[in-house]
């Protein structure tokens, strides 16, 4: 029994290709998911497979890699994927948004805006938006090709004649280009509005899906809705509290056993910068008071 | 003051180092060492190199001692240290009627040419436990007998020459591969029964049995199971001819199923057809029964039940993947929680509002009456 002696980024050479060929032709055709022999890897399924392999094939010894997962460096599956690739490929890892040109991330867009060098590469579980409306990926494949979404126009007015809103809150379907309708992956609707004309190319891994998709830099995205209910994103009514952001997606923490909560930036890279750059909250300027 | 509660580096790295000091236990008791997993835990063994695609049973037998004996663990172990193998071709068709048979039993004929061989089995013993086992100690050498140079015709052979069963199309075309083609529906039967070699043995068990129970009934025979050494040859560009790589061991089930045959065609008996790797005969056999329950559609037998659905059986086949998602849920949801948390909130408030609104009403009305 030899010891295993691992490629560049974990994956051998051949099996890169094959994913740089799903990969362009994925920017090639928009939002169209497009099937590619994914590998095992030595991470489980459901916990960013699809992502690592589309890092894997794309990241070059230059590159510097950050990793996200909720918003947050440190969260358990971000560091233990960060620390995957600083082991296999030896790239240099940030948390910080603008230094990366690439960036992994499980269910968040970063706040701070995204630039022509960078490539932001999603996480997705289930990569069909018309999974839970036709389980039968035979009939999604047909209804996509023939452009048959009312499908999920239905979907949507069912939930306005039944709660008054549409009740998808998180991986809310977007039409890419004007011509396929795609699963953002688990971000919430909140994220939805930086998927459009963004600078950056935007890649999607489902590892136990075996696809990818793309969203090419500078397209236009647009969310599912109708004239009389728009689209709106989500947000709590809440600044951070260690921040002062009156504008970033935000965790709820619950603080004691009389279920007080206050509310932090999810992007933790985001909150540091605006502290770093002298930006506080509530519980900072107390503290700060009572130092005083 | 509060402070964030996240998964910090050290956090990750000391339940690591826990697991590995659990994994040891008490150093007290001696180490396992890989032979002893090899030989005494053998059919472990066999059954992680199936699921796990991977005929090495020293790296098998290192998943189990990595995995603290949890299979689906080592299998998961094996199939991402395979992923990482160059791929340099296919081999010959292996031919599993010139295996070297450790066991041969058909439960459609009494006696048949090369006899019933029963081999190391479990279907005869008394399920009770053994306590002498628990004690150790030497064990007397099984009693052999020089074995007789009949060949071991395949049943389905025997039977296929009288006509009465199907004949098994020969193909020349290349086999597919789903570990390097992503599967699409419909699959070809290559594909299916690859997917089923790999897939779960306890969920290909509970599809098989529900066939027996009426969802998509087709009733078998274990027409033979066979399991044994088989040679494994590949075709050398280089030399010209095929070479010998060595061998492997294989457990092989061809169940005989009830009839096709229409007003062009005499009636005969089907098969289906499971193969795995070492001795794993539940295995071999729940995936002949499925084999042949996927092959509904091309029979133009009724369809509907589980068993019969290609796409929900070869979907959710594989644990590794299964296994995978489902614990997925472990990982943080935060953001999404949120996000319906939310939504939540404020649906509750327009209920509470409008119900405010309905009970200012109702007294109204009350006033005016």
């Amino acid at each position: 029994m030899t010891a295993p002696v691992y490629n560049f980024a974990y994956l051998d050479e051949q099996t890169k290709r094959m994913i740089r060929r799903a990969i362009l032709k994925a920017i090639a055709i928009p939002g169209y998911q497009v099937p590619f022999a994914s590998r095992e890897m030595p991470m489980p399924y459901g916990w960013g497979t699809g992502g690592v392999q589309v890092t894997a094939s794309i990241l070059g010894p230059n590159d510097v890699l950050k990793v996200i997962d909720q918003g947050s460096d440190d969260t358990t599956n971000a560091v233990s994927i960060r620390k995957f690739f600083s082991r296999t490929a030896g790239v240099r890892t940030t948390t910080s948004t603008e230094e990366a040109t690439v960036i992994q991330t499980r269910h968040r867009i970063p706040e701070t805006p995204l630039t022509e060098r960078q490539v932001l590469v999603f996480q997705v579980p289930i990569p069909e938006p018309l999974r839970f409306l036709e389980p039968r990926e035979t009939e999604t494949r047909r209804m996509h090709a023939l452009s048959e979404y009312g499908l999920m126009h239905v979907k949507l007015y069912e939930d306005i004649a039944r709660h008054g809103h549409i009740a998808t809150t998180y991986a809310y379907p977007v039409k890419v280009a004007g011509r396929y309708v795609m699963d953002p992956s688990p971000i919430p609707k909140f994220d939805n509005p930086k998927l459009s004309d963004c600078p950056a190319l935007q890649l999607f891994g489902a590892g136990r899906e075996k696809r990818i998709y793309a969203i090419p830099p500078y397209t236009r995205v647009v969310s599912l809705d109708f004239e009389d209910h728009p689209f709106e994103p989500y947000r709590h009514d809440a600044q951070c509290e260690l921040c002062g952001a009156t504008d970033s997606y935000l965790d709820e923490v619950i603080t004691d056993d009389a279920g007080h909560r206050i509310f932090m930036c999810s992007d933790t890279d985001y909150c540091e910068t605006r502290r770093a750059a002298g930006e506080s909250g509530q519980q900072v300027a107390a503290r700060m008071e009572r130092g005083s | 003051m509060y402070v964030a509660v996240k998964g910090g580096e050290r956090a990750i790295e000391n339940a690591h180092a826990l697991l590995a000091d659990v994994r040891r236990g008490d150093r007290s008791v001696p180490e396992l060492t890989l032979d002893q997993i090899g030989q005494q835990l053998a059919l472990g063994v066999d059954r992680v190199m199936g699921e796990g695609s991977l005929y090495d049973r020293e790296l098998a037998a290192l998943a189990i001692k990595q995995a603290r004996g949890d299979m689906t663990e080592a299998v998961f172990l094996l199939r991402a240290y395979r992923t990482t193998l160059p791929r340099f071709g296919v081999s010959e068709p292996m031919e599993t009627g010139a295996m070297t048979i450790r066991r041969r039993i058909s439960a459609a004929f009494k006696d048949l040419p090369g006899g019933q061989v029963l081999g190391p089995t479990f279907d005869y013993t008394h399920r009770l436990l053994d306590h002498g086992l628990a004690e150790g100690g030497e064990v007397p050498p099984a009693a052999t007998a020089p074995s007789e140079p009949t060949p071991f015709q395949s049943v389905a052979d025997l039977l296929a020459r009288g006509g009465l069963i199907e004949e098994q199309e020969n193909s020349d075309g290349e086999v597919g591969d789903l570990t390097r083609e992503p599967l699409s529906f419909p699959a070809n039967r290559d594909l299916r029964l690859q997917n089923l070699a790999r897939g779960d043995e306890g969920f290909l068990l509970s599809l098989a049995y529900s066939t027996q129970r009426g969802y998509g009934r087709n009733h078998p025979f274990a027409g033979e199971i066979r399991y044994g050494e088989v040679d494994v040859e590949f075709f050398a560009e280089e030399v010209g001819f095929a070479v010998p790589l060595g061998s492997v061991a294989l457990t092989e089930c061809q169940s005989i199923n009830q009839f096709t045959g229409n007003a062009s065609q005499a009636p005969r008996f089907t098969r289906g057809y499971g193969l795995a790797f070492g001795q794993s005969e539940r295995k071999a056999m729940a995936m002949a029964l499925v084999d042949r329950a996927l092959r509904a559609r091309e029979l133009g037998e009724e369809t509907g039940a589980p068993a019969q659905d290609e796409e929900f059986v070869l979907s959710h086949s594989d644990n590794v993947q299964a296994t995978g998602f489902v614990e997925h849920l472990k990982l943080p949801h935060y953001v999404d929680f949120q996000a319906e948390l939310g939504l939540l909130r404020k649906l509750r408030a327009e209920f509470f509002a409008r119900d405010g609104a309905h009970q200012d009403n109702a007294a109204m009305q009350d006033a005016a009456e």
